[in-house]
């Protein structure tokens, strides 16, 4: 396959970035999308040039580092697909493949295709964890009962690898999707219930405090997402928000 | 955490803008009741639908719920822009290419828009009727402020301009139709009220508000308007 990729290419998170272009030939269609990456790094530092920085870790889908915004959307084409899961059979040879950052006010540049997604550390730090006393007569989380159901939502609210793509797609570059997923996956569960509420809201002021956009229900982010995580985590953390500050004594 | 940081709190603007949105709904079914009214053009008609805005306009608890629409749509706006003057710094550079279509419906990505025309509709829909009715200058009949009249020449041939007004009306019909499409189901995930068995029967409530509503509407004007001609 030939390709014309048009890429983001930025110093750093202060200075102007522009799209430059490249041809780049010979591209295999059993490549993942990031191998097609090294091939046209490969062909940058041949010719002497700087090459593109992107994010990528454990190329099998599941750690959340690969981005990219491709041809308008996060991810590319794919559904249910990070970058290093979406392979080159899903271009046509002639293409012109347009590569941008994640965009948003809380996730700034770092170098080209790189962003940093610290933001979403600090959420987790405001209080998307329980608190266990770990003293050496820990309980099994096993000996409590859970029903089926509950540990399945649980259990795909779990699965969000928190890679941002939420954010990258959403036309506000809201967080909702992200930490609902993070609350979701506590509130569902009995270890989850004596932080419940102040949970949901050191996260939501956390997230605020980040700047991301608002929800406007779009859909979007559900849509995109690599993991499936739906919209009713949304709602839940919108349910339990309101019930946490009207029963709030501060 | 304080209150104020609360009430701050984007989840918080939310909840406002559900809420109000959502008893705006229930103003346009109120409203559109009184309106079907117009459809009889008779003398009896005249008389009944002039009895009706009597009503409306000076019956205390009416009065009352008058005040809490007039209340709601501030808030609607206000909330609105306040929205999304943030979502719009939460972005401050843009994608050279986006696909907003590939994920999301026309109507949620462009609710600012609807809301606009909207609200522009508003204004001069208030003047046309809502300020005459008030302030004047209205004729009486049976002793009582004569809407009915003042309605019939809004749309019929001693108006100039009412084919620009019947059109005017329509377009805003079909923003209002979006904008409730979308908006309706969006109330009820504001606040959380999601269930995998009642929220399909909302949001298929939400398409039949959103595309009878606004179509009895403009079905009004467009009637009057043709049996004038």
């Amino acid at each position: 396959m030939n390709l014309t990729l048009k890429v983001w290419r930025q110093n750093g998170p202060e200075v102007k970035g522009h799209m430059d272009t490249h041809a780049l030939e010979g591209v295999s269609p059993d490549m993942s999308f990031l191998e097609m990456m090294d091939m046209l790094n490969d062909q940058i530092i041949r010719a002497g040039g700087e090459p593109v920085a992107f994010d990528h870790d454990c190329r099998e889908g599941i750690c959340g580092m690969c981005s990219m915004f491709i041809n308008g959307e996060a991810h590319g084409p794919g559904r249910g697909v990070t970058t290093c899961q979406l392979h080159m059979r899903s271009f046509n040879d002639g293409d012109t493949i347009a590569i941008e950052p994640w965009r948003a006010q809380a996730f700034p540049v770092i170098k080209d295709l790189t962003v940093d997604r610290s933001a979403f550390d600090r959420v987790i730090q405001a209080g998307g964890y329980i608190s266990v006393n770990t003293s050496g007569n820990t309980i099994d989380a096993n000996a409590i009962p859970v029903p089926k159901e509950q540990a399945d939502d649980a259990f795909s609210a779990a699965t969000c690898i928190g890679c941002g793509a939420c954010v990258a797609s959403c036309k506000n570059a809201s967080a909702m999707l992200f930490v609902s997923a993070k609350v979701s996956q506590f509130a569902l569960l009995p270890q989850g219930q004596p932080e419940r509420e102040s949970r949901v809201q050191r996260m939501v002021e956390q997230m605020d405090k980040e700047g991301f956009g608002n929800c406007t229900n779009t859909g979007a982010c559900a849509v995109e997402c690599p993991k499936g995580i739906d919209l009713s985590n949304i709602a839940r953390m919108n349910r339990d928000f309101m019930s946490a500050t009207v029963k709030s004594k501060k | 955490m304080s209150n104020s940081g609360i009430l701050r709190s984007s989840l918080a603007k939310k909840y406002v803008m559900a809420l109000s949105g959502l008893f705006l709904c229930l103003f346009l079914l109120g409203h559109l009741v009184g309106n079907l009214q117009l459809f009889n053009t008779s003398a009896e008609g005249q008389l009944a639908f002039n009895e009706y805005a009597h009503f409306m306009t000076t019956f205390p608890l009416v009065k009352l719920l008058s005040y809490l629409t007039y209340a709601a749509v501030l808030f609607h706006v206000v909330d609105g822009i306040a929205l999304t003057m943030q979502n719009r710094k939460a972005r401050p550079t843009g994608y050279v290419k986006e696909k907003g279509s590939a994920n999301a419906s026309w109507s949620s990505r462009n609710m600012g828009i609807l809301g606009t025309i909207i609200l522009v509709f508003l204004v001069s829909h208030m003047q046309n009727f809502w300020y005459v009715m008030h302030f004047g200058p209205i004729g009486e009949s049976d002793g009582l402020k004569d809407l009915h009249t003042v309605v019939m020449t809004f749309f019929g041939p001693e108006n100039g301009l009412a084919g620009l007004a019947v059109a005017g009306y329509v377009l805003a019909q079909f923003a209002l139709g979006f904008h409730l499409i979308h908006g309706f189901q969006s109330g009820f995930q504001s606040l959380g009220l999601r269930h995998s068995k009642y929220s399909p029967l909302i949001e298929r409530a939400g398409l039949l508000f959103g595309i009878g509503v606004p179509t009895l509407f403009a079905s009004i004007p467009v009637y009057l308007f043709f049996i004038q001609l």
